[in-house]
């Protein structure tokens, strides 16, 4: 990562002030504005200039949303697609890609044109994803892929994945990984949906028969995958755990406030409400601490990408997330026996227009926050051998090659 | 007198034939059917629940055509049936209505009610709780309106088991300072019912909306002790059916974290998923003595039975619900899924939590009943 530039925080606004002066958010759609945004330096201050960036402290992302805030009533958010493209496939691409695929990819990862996924896991390969199958074989100038993978969210909006494929069975298993940019659109390649406990499908099964990638869309080298991998993981912890709600009492707790405040008179005895309250209360407890937490955790980051400690908040958050849905459907009480939005299987998340809606639609879909980027067990093994330094599993996996281990 | 847990063979038997209807009646593919089905359960296997093992009626006398069994065959079959996550109208109709009149109705009621309920003919809702969501007679403020010898309802009635396709009503109101118990045809005039999206698929609940409803007082006197000890025995039943679903989400559990392998090892080698397991067997265990204890002491007619209800649905409640989220933890990605059994129970956990009160309703009325 090149060295970090400074800038005065006027400056920054200056430079903001500027974007606003060419391109409005109110007068312009999200696509047009995230370009111009791309352009001036302003998508990712910490990025490189030309790539994003500026060069500057990642603390200093927030001038820019701040500025843009003082002076339009329209915010184009990050596009809730490009989450995985913004937050694990941007930094992937600048940290190892060609100048190429930054000078091409990185503005429409910005921009929302090209929405990416992360195809890591396989059905026999989940928290052991190093332990992955799907087989890459050099072809020429090509590398042809067969294998399955699945949970992919997003796969069928997707432009381009982030793959990782076994290119040599006979190494042990993190040695013999290799890191692939996918053009989802390449043929044998085929998304099939996959439903979840809500009906909907955020993630898929994506099948590879006979896929070809050209060997310029390898990341890293032969061999190197896990390592390119690595970068990925850690950033989708912070993606993911990325620190609770920016304000004291936003985000879901206020939600959950909401549902507390507006109850049914009656739906509870007395003794029932002050334990309800309680509850609400330890609740947002845990918020405002994982906020504070992730804002202290924040400050102390250098530019570059994230340690091991990304998995702090998101234990907690996966743990927390779970438990305030659980206490608002409590809350709820009998009311909590209806789901009023139905079980539809559709590739859409359900209708929530109502905070009881919401937290319905939360209480199912936060069961997913301890498994996906990682489960609850992972990140406290995580805490607990790379962070605190006690001593792992005997692994009996570590120094066979990857064509010797078990696997159901 | 202390309550000795033994089942002799012929419960054992009892549970063996259960739960072989069961498993080719209620397996998985056929749950699923059933609950997205337009009535929310097959009638066919609930016709033969009735006819050929006399569930329907089990525990209705026989002099009204059941087979006259005690609490302990009902908790045996209630916990096969969570098990299986059977959706079935007979938590509603052979529990809750049959011992609504049982206790509550006068005879000429259950002379004209219970053979119907017993030979599987009749689907009976109990309708008790309103839409304020308490589930004890407190919470019922439906007053019944009296002109000469004519009795009409007005009013809602929330959560209702089956309400939707039942046959008969028997709906609980307010009469004369006191509860009584009436008898609303399905056809009756000025009633609406809806079925309402549970969260919970295989147990189908309803709305119903009277408006000046001709209904028949079938209880006399205040019927509240009889009601209330109804609704007791719902919740000792319930508690029963909770357990049967934590037992099987142990097992699919313990199944799973031996045969699945990570990092060339069965999950269950880890510690973190083994003392999730263990964990839940010590639940699972306390559970049972919960439930059983509740119905045995049903079975009994033991003088602490309101006691032992609540604490049965307190404690089941929670085990269930902690057992199937941990289901769907140890089953990793696959467990959040559709296509896998996990989220079905886990639905049925919490949605049985909230039905019939949840567990710190059961605490405080606990709390009450033994000094604390
Ligand atoms: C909603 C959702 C979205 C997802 N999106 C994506 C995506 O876009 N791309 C992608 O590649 N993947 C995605 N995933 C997959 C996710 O990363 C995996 O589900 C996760 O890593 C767990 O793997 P698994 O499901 O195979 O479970 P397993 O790894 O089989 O785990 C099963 C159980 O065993 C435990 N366990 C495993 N190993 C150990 C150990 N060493 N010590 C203690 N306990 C252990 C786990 O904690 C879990 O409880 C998604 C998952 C979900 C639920």
């Amino acid at each position: 990562m090149a060295e970090q530039k400074t800038m005065s925080e006027d400056e920054l606004r200056e430079r903001t002030r500027a974007l606003l002066a060419e391109v409005h958010p109110e007068k312009v759609d999200s696509v047009t504005f995230r370009r111009k945004q791309f352009d001036h330096g302003l998508a990712w201050v910490h990025f490189p200039e030309g790539h994003g960036g500026l060069g500057l402290s990642p603390k200093m992302n927030v001038v820019v949303h701040d500025e843009i805030s003082r002076h339009s009533k329209v915010i184009h958010h990050d596009p809730p697609a490009s989450i995985i493209g913004i937050g694990m496939g941007a930094p992937v691409v600048l940290t190892y890609g060609s100048e190429k695929m930054k000078k091409e990819m990185l503005p429409k990862i910005f921009s929302g044109e090209e929405i990416w996924c992360q195809m890591f896991s396989e059905p026999g390969a989940g928290s052991d994803v190093a332990g992955l199958a799907m087989r890459a074989e050099r072809d020429g100038d090509d590398w042809v892929l067969n294998g399955q993978k699945v949970w992919t969210t997003v796969a069928h909006l997707s432009r381009w994945g982030m793959l990782l494929a076994r290119t040599d069975p006979d190494v042990p298993k993190h040695d013999g990984l290799s890191y692939f940019v996918l053009d989802m659109h390449a043929p044998g390649v085929e998304v099939r949906p996959l439903y979840q406990i809500t009906g909907e499908a955020e993630f898929n099964e994506v099948f590879l028969t006979d896929v070809r990638i050209p060997n310029e869309l390898m990341l890293g080298k032969e061999g190197q995958g896990w390592r390119v991998a690595i970068t990925t993981l850690m950033n989708e912890r912070v993606a993911i755990g990325g620190g609770g709600s920016k304000k004291k009492g936003g985000g879901g707790i206020a939600q959950l406030q909401k549902l507390w405040n507006e109850r049914k008179a009656g739906a509870h005895s007395a003794a029932q409400e002050a334990i309800l309250r309680d509850r609400v209360t330890r609740c947002w407890i845990d918020h405002e601490l994982l906020r504070l937490t992730s804002q202290r955790a924040r400050a102390a980051q250098k530019a570059g990408n994230p340690g091991p400690e990304g998995s702090v908040s998101k234990l907690a958050q996966a743990e927390m997330n779970k438990r305030m849905w659980e206490t608002a459907i409590d809350v709820l009480g009998s009311d909590g026996l209806a789901f009023e939005a139905g079980y539809e299987l559709k590739q859409t998340a359900p209708r929530a227009d109502t905070p009881e809606q919401l937290a319905k639609y939360q209480f199912l879909r936060s069961r997913a926050n301890s498994i996906e980027g990682g489960t609850s067990e992972i990140m406290r093994n995580i805490l607990g051998e790379r962070v605190l330094g006690l001593p792992g599993e005997p692994r009996v996996d570590k120094d066979k090659a990857w064509k010797e281990v078990p696997r159901s | 007198m202390a309550i000795d847990f033994n089942f002799t063979d012929e419960h054992d038997e009892l549970r063996a034939t259960i739960r072989a209807f069961l498993e080719a009646k209620s397996h998985e593919d056929a749950v699923r059917t059933a609950m997205a089905s337009e009535r929310g359960f097959d009638d066919a296997v609930w016709k033969q629940m009735a006819e050929e093992l006399g569930l329907a009626g089990l525990i209705i006398g026989e002099e009204h055509g059941g087979a006259g069994f005690s609490y302990v065959e009902l908790l045996i079959a209630m916990e096969e049936m969570g098990r299986a996550l059977l959706c079935s109208p007979f938590l509603g109709t052979a529990v809750l209505s049959s011992n609504a009149l049982m206790l509550a109705a006068d005879e000429t009621t259950q002379k004209d009610v219970l053979p119907g309920i017993a030979s599987g003919e009749k689907i009976v809702s109990l309708a008790c709780a309103e839409p304020g969501g308490r589930w004890g007679l407190e919470g019922v403020q439906m007053q019944a309106a009296l002109s000469g010898d004519e009795c009409s309802l007005t009013g809602t009635k929330a959560f209702v088991l089956d309400g939707h396709v039942a046959d008969v009503l028997l709906v609980v109101a307010r009469i004369d300072g006191g509860i009584g118990l009436f008898r609303v045809e399905s056809d009756a005039s000025g009633l609406r019912r809806e079925r309402i999206p549970s969260l919970d698929l295989t147990r189908s609940l309803a709305t119903l909306h009277f408006d000046a409803t001709p209904a028949r007082r079938v209880s006399a006197g205040d019927a509240s002790a009889a009601l209330e000890r109804t609704l007791a025995l719902g919740v000792a039943a319930l508690a029963a059916e909770q357990v049967g679903g934590a037992q099987k989400c142990l097992e699919l559990s313990v199944d799973y974290a031996k045969t699945r392998l990570q990092f060339g090892r069965p999950i269950g080698s880890y510690q973190a998923i083994k003392h999730k397991c263990a964990d839940m067997l010590v639940e699972v265990e306390f559970a049972k003595s919960a439930a059983y204890n509740a119905c045995f002491a049903a079975a009994e007619d033991a003088e602490d039975f309101l006691e032992s209800a609540a604490l049965a649905k307190s404690y089941c409640s929670e085990a269930y619900f902690h057992a199937a989220a941990e289901t769907i933890q140890i089953h990793g990605g696959m467990g959040f899924t559709w296509e896998h059994p996990a989220h079905l129970y886990f639905k049925r956990a919490k949605a049985s939590e909230l039905l019939f009160g949840d567990p710190t309703h059961h605490r405080e009325v606990l709390a009450g009943l033994v000094g604390i």
